[in-house]
């Protein structure tokens, strides 16, 4: 008989640009200017689009829409590590992601008022729609890298982004699982945000980080700052890497903070404390950004000012596009059942049109 | 020309695709090596290797799932839900995503995929592993629903289900696997997705029914013509969802008695949708109550009583000549 020990493991944690904009130079990822302005630009961008958002819908001028301020980092960087030709397979609240990938601010706005038409993405076809079912998203990245690869394509991998919440759906699990026998080239990043709508990280999961469930499935996994968006470019430049090399999947965990609520339907103070909200505030990624380009004299306040500016008219425009294209064709949602409609389809569609008209008619 | 069995058609057929369309790829449990526990993907891993076979992890979510995927990615996966009772599993997979992906990105992405699965009572399985869920699939928007009821329209089914831009359940009749065999012609009229087959034509009633009830009700009809010299029109399904409602129509108005059987339990289902079907297009033609012989509103017993409750010759016999004198 004997007793000995099978496996050991641990999980790192990295940060490399503290909440003070401190840099660590060892662990500094080598970025362009360019490259640097870009993720600034979107982060920016992503925490504009959402403050506007949320004030047009609390105009009644949009629908029920999910708030991403704070996440920005861990929903920016990750793209700017990947190839357009690799899939972007999201969930829901990574909107800075969805505008690097291409997404028109206008569709942004027609998907939050409850048009399809809003919701794909003209720019950019490897850039799936927003997935509402947690986790459901997360087996289509395994399935899209596979098949990209077995078609030949020698590069591609499949950026697939989630929530702590979603950690608990069996999908989570059956997702790492294929991806690691199958030895897809998937990076899955992890928001965790501290909350599933009102439920905290401590009761999703008893595992001390989420990071450490890669283990479980034959993958590395990474706990990062996701304030900090070098470190979540770090993580995921790397990962990408190993999976370009034909080395597997990865899990990284993002540990950052939703600023705000759930959704537009949500009311925090339910829940948690303005305590919490007001120590998170300190980690803010923009800020921090802000003093490590500043640091590097590659921004400074006139510039962000000026950006602000530039940006402030992008928005206005798109508003302005947008609430002059609010109507669309009422029977669109009969067109893309199937690729070839058949006649029940058509009979119903006539029949919807017939209907709405005499509606109309009756005033 | 050799006669085969349903099992054979069905291997036979994947292995045609699968030499001719290097995009297509199987996957599910047991369907590499093994060959699939019914052994309909006999054959196929030997032949095409690990990559475009796989022997998945056991779990029905994440085979449709990074099916769903791959169909995206352009392969054209083709999957096996070992047991059509194990296929809940993956029912959020199917309505929340197969189903809308099309519709959800505005035909930018689609998901040309077949998910295969055995179904239906009189094999003496376990419990799960015999129920006729057809109505579950069939009630989701942008999913087509086939079954196939022999071995010479398996074959040609499951190519047009393959061949199909849109997510198809193909169920399989797992009693009709290896019951009979057939001489399969070269070219059977049944190769499209939403066409019945007219199998008998006849003035006198209609009978419908699909995939392992086929064979009952035909005995029955076969009885039936004997015993009293009527030409009853008796129609194959084949395609549950969409429905071939002229030929069902054409064929209702022209006879006026319709008699429908179906393996699954009797409320909601197929049965109940062909009947408003007639009362929305034929009603004024009817010359009878269109009579539903179906299996009872209750689980399906374990197998020790199945041959009791599946609809038996002698109950269709006996509705068909109800329904005939009404």
């Amino acid at each position: 008989m004997t007793l000995h020990t099978l496996d050991n493991f641990s999980i790192d944690y990295l940060q490399i640009l503290d909440e003070n904009g401190e840099v660590d130079t060892d662990l500094e990822p080598d970025l362009s200017r360019e490259d640097l302005l870009k993720l600034h630009y979107y982060m920016t961008f992503s925490r504009m689009v959402d403050s506007r958002i949320l004030n047009l819908q609390r105009q009644g001028r949009l629908g029920t829409l999910p708030a991403s301020t704070g996440q920005e980092a861990s929903f920016c960087a990750p793209v700017l590590a990947i190839n357009d030709t690799d899939w972007f397979v999201g969930s829901y609240r990574e909107l800075g992601g969805r505008l690097m990938r291409g997404e028109p601010l206008i569709n942004t706005l027609h998907f939050f008022n409850g048009f399809e038409e809003g919701s794909l993405n003209p720019k950019s076809p490897r850039t799936l729609p927003v997935s509402i079912i947690l986790a459901s998203q997360l087996p289509h990245s395994v399935g899209l890298a596979y098949g990209s690869r077995l078609q030949g394509e020698k590069d591609t991998v499949s950026l697939a982004i989630f929530g702590d919440g979603s950690t608990s759906e069996g999908d989570f699990h059956e997702a790492l699982n294929f991806a690691g026998v199958l030895n897809a080239p998937v990076i899955f990043l992890c928001q965790n945000n501290q909350f599933a709508i009102s439920t905290p990280r401590e009761l999703q999961t008893k595992s001390a980080t989420i990071a450490q469930k890669a283990i479980a499935y034959g993958m590395p996994g990474i706990q990062v700052d996701g304030n900090d968006p070098l470190a979540v470019f770090k993580a995921v430049d790397d990962a990408v890497k190993r999976a370009r090399e034909d080395k597997g999947p990865s899990l990284i965990e993002a540990v950052t903070y939703r600023m705000l609520m759930h959704t537009t339907a949500d009311d925090p103070t339910r829940y948690r404390d303005d305590d919490q909200v007001e120590s998170w505030k300190a980690k803010d990624p923009l800020k921090r950004f802000f003093k490590y380009l500043n640091n590097k004299q590659y921004w400074d306040e006139k510039k962000q000012s000026d950006l602000e500016i530039e940006l402030k008219q992008v928005i206005d425009q798109a508003v302005k596009e947008f609430e002059a294209q609010k109507e669309f064709k009422p029977d669109a949602p009969f067109d893309y059942v199937f690729e070839k409609s058949f006649h029940l389809i058509e009979q119903q569609r006539a029949q919807f049109l017939d209907e709405l008209n005499k509606e109309t008619e009756n005033g | 020309m050799d006669k085969i069995n349903m099992v054979q058609s069905l291997n036979q057929t994947l292995h045609d695709i699968m030499e001719k369309d290097e995009n297509v790829l199987i996957m599910g449990e047991d369907v590499g090596v093994n060959g699939g526990v019914f052994r309909v993907t006999d054959g196929l891993y030997q032949k095409f290797g690990r990559q475009r076979v796989i022997d998945s992890p056991i779990a029905e979510s994440a085979i449709l799932g990074t099916a769903i995927g791959m169909a995206i990615s352009g392969l054209k996966p083709v999957i096996e839900m070992q047991f059509s009772g194990f296929s809940y599993l993956m029912m959020h997979q199917l309505e929340g995503n197969a189903s809308r992906m099309r519709t959800r990105s505005r035909g930018q992405f689609s998901v040309p995929l077949v998910i295969r699965m055995p179904y239906g009572a009189g094999v003496r399985a376990l419990e799960h592993h015999s129920e006729s869920k057809e109505a579950y699939f069939a009630h989701t928007a942008g999913v087509k629903v086939v079954i196939p009821s022999n071995p010479s329209n398996a074959g040609p089914l499951l190519k047009a289900a393959i061949d199909d831009p849109d997510p198809v359940v193909f169920m399989e009749p797992k009693r009709s696997y290896r019951s009979f065999k057939e001489a399969i012609e070269d070219k059977h009229p049944i190769t499209c997705i939403g066409k019945a087959h007219i199998i008998e034509k006849g003035d006198d009633i209609t009978v419908i029914s699909w995939g392992a009830m086929m064979q009952d009700t035909l005995k029955a009809v076969k009885r039936l013509k004997a015993e009293t010299g009527c030409h009853p029109e008796v129609i194959d399904l084949l395609t549950i969802s969409p429905m071939d409602i002229e030929t069902i129509i054409d064929s209702v108005t022209k006879t006026g008695r319709c008699v429908i059987v179906q393996e699954a339990q009797k409320s909601f289902g197929p049965a109940s949708e062909i009947i408003a079907l007639i009362n929305d297009h034929a009603l004024m033609y009817l010359e009878a109550p269109v009579n539903r012989i179906t299996m009872y509103d209750i689980p399906v017993p374990l197998f020790g009583r199945e041959h009791m409750y599946l609809p038996s010759q002698e109950k269709i016999l006996r509705d068909l000549k109800k329904t005939l004198n009404e």
